[in-house]
């Protein structure tokens, strides 16, 4: 037996497929992290802002940029997915579907960047 | 127009799973197709070069390959549109165990279709009158939109989540189940869905949509697969699965 | 587990994706405001403390994340790793309650 080959998969639907398993992987275990961030207020509102102060590295700026877009993509992707599965697989449309996700997906990582300035 | 003496740099899948490309130059000719090439190598350079095929005519579903990546149906696939630049691999379809050189074993192709209740089970016997479908109903279109289906098995080549997934039915199975959903004639729907549903059923698949971008009957198993999905959830939410 | 079990997986990944998508749009505008300026302690705890309405939101948000992640999880579990039955489904349930603990504990964190 022969795996499928990787130059069968250069389709646009299979990227997005990609995407949100990666997205949702990365933001499965963002979560318990993001978990114990927040729990710092536990500790009262100046743990909060010691932790805040923390995450104003660039690189921690950046990887919050690239969390939005994770999020943002795994949404508009989810919301691709629940479409075909309730609503219905048309051909035409596919494309059009998978631009405004990328889009919209795009759009808010940009917002959460130009707001951080 | 391709010159007479243009040649086809073609690399050939050759032995079992532990196979190798073997390296052919075939000469080039007006309106040929990937299976015409596969056909000159054996008759005119080694006999024993393994393929299967029949009709040649794009309708028994016998000679689907993997060709430059892609599975196809070898007859109608011209290497004009596959080769631009005169290169040509040619190998088994992926997710079926290798027999020899281009042949696998499409046992396991089948058998799914089997345990997906892939056969008509009919409510009337020939005794009744001819039941009468009316062709424009939503559940017929839908069955209609499904059924061409030639059982090539392209769809299961492509599929990735047959490959990560072994005992997921695949996209033709499932296709040839929703077809039977939709017939109104057909006797044991509920127990079909019980089939299909499931992580070796419609419920794994990822809608990566390679079986529709592949099919070479342009069918859509994305949407048929679909299609369970939304039965199935249906007949749960009302106690019947 | 059976087949009808697989299918029950299938359909609360797909309820709790419904409920997450209304909760990921609320939370995505919510971040995109709320970060405009810089973020502090004073200004989220000042949104969060003492509104029901944020607790209840972020106590559904927790439950569906702590239903969906794991879900997911065990689905690339299984197909990338081959990691299938009792063990996978037993870490992706532990992964679960760990997620709901935490999330629950922060949502008292800013809330209460």
């Amino acid at each position: 037996m022969i795996r499928t080959d990787w130059r069968n998969r250069g389709h646009s639907a299979y990227w997005a497929f990609l995407i949100h398993r990666i997205s949702g992987l990365l933001l499965a275990f963002f979560l318990p992290l993001h978990f114990l961030a927040l729990g710092q207020a536990l500790s009262g509102e100046s743990a909060l802002d010691a932790f805040l102060a923390w995450t104003e590295r660039p690189l921690l700026k950046l990887s919050e940029i690239v969390l939005v877009f994770l999020l943002a993509a795994h949404l508009t992707g989810g919301l691709r997915l629940l479409s075909i599965e309730f609503v219905g697989w048309h051909r035409e449309s596919q494309k059009a579907l998978l631009a405004v996700a990328g889009g919209v997906a795009a759009f808010c990582a940009l917002l959460y960047a130009l707001n951080l300035a | 127009m391709p010159r007479p003496e243009q040649l086809l740099h073609t690399r050939v899948w050759r032995g079992g799973t532990d196979g190798q490309f073997q390296s052919y130059d075939v000469p080039r000719q007006e309106s040929q197709t990937v299976l015409d090439v596969v056909t000159w190598i054996q008759r005119r350079v080694d006999p024993s070069l393994a393929y299967r095929f029949a009709c040649r005519v794009g309708m028994c579903g016998s000679c689907a390959m993997t060709v430059n990546g892609l599975p196809r149906w070898t007859c109608r696939t011209h290497v004009a549109r596959v080769a631009p630049d005169d290169r040509l691999e040619i190998a088994p379809l992926a997710n079926l165990p290798i027999v020899r050189d281009l042949v696998v074993d499409m046992r396991e192709f089948f058998d799914k279709w089997r345990e997906a209740k892939g056969q008509f089970v009919p409510t009337a016997t020939r005794h009744d009158p001819i039941a009468r479908v009316c062709p424009d109903s939503p559940a017929r279109r839908a069955a209609d939109a499904a059924i061409q289906c030639i059982g090539c098995a392209v769809c299961y080549a492509s599929c990735d989540v047959v490959a990560w997934n072994p005992k997921y039915l695949g996209p033709a199975a499932l296709n040839r189940a929703w077809t039977l959903v939709r017939d109104e004639r057909d006797g044991e729907r509920r127990q079909r869905l019980s089939a299909v549903v499931g992580d070796a059923g419609c419920h794994a698949c990822h809608t990566h949509t390679l079986c529709t971008e592949r099919c070479p009957m342009h069918l859509s198993p994305t949407t048929s697969i679909a299609g369970l999905k939304r039965a199935a959830a249906i007949a749960a939410l009302r106690g019947e699965l | 587990m059976s087949p009808r079990g697989e299918m029950r997986v299938w359909l609360a990944q797909r309820a709790t994706a419904a409920v997450l998508a209304v909760c990921v749009t609320v939370h995505l505008v919510t971040l995109i405001v709320a970060v405009h300026g810089g973020l502090s302690a004073a200004a989220i705890l000042g949104r969060t403390r003492g509104s029901p309405g944020w607790m209840t939101f972020y106590a559904v948000f927790v439950v569906c994340a702590a239903i969906h992640a794991p879900l997911g999880l065990r689905t690339i579990a299984a197909e990338w790793l081959s990691w299938r039955g009792r063990a996978a489904d037993a870490a992706c349930t532990a992964f679960g309650i760990v997620v709901l603990v935490l999330g629950f504990r922060a949502v008292a964190a800013v809330t209460l």
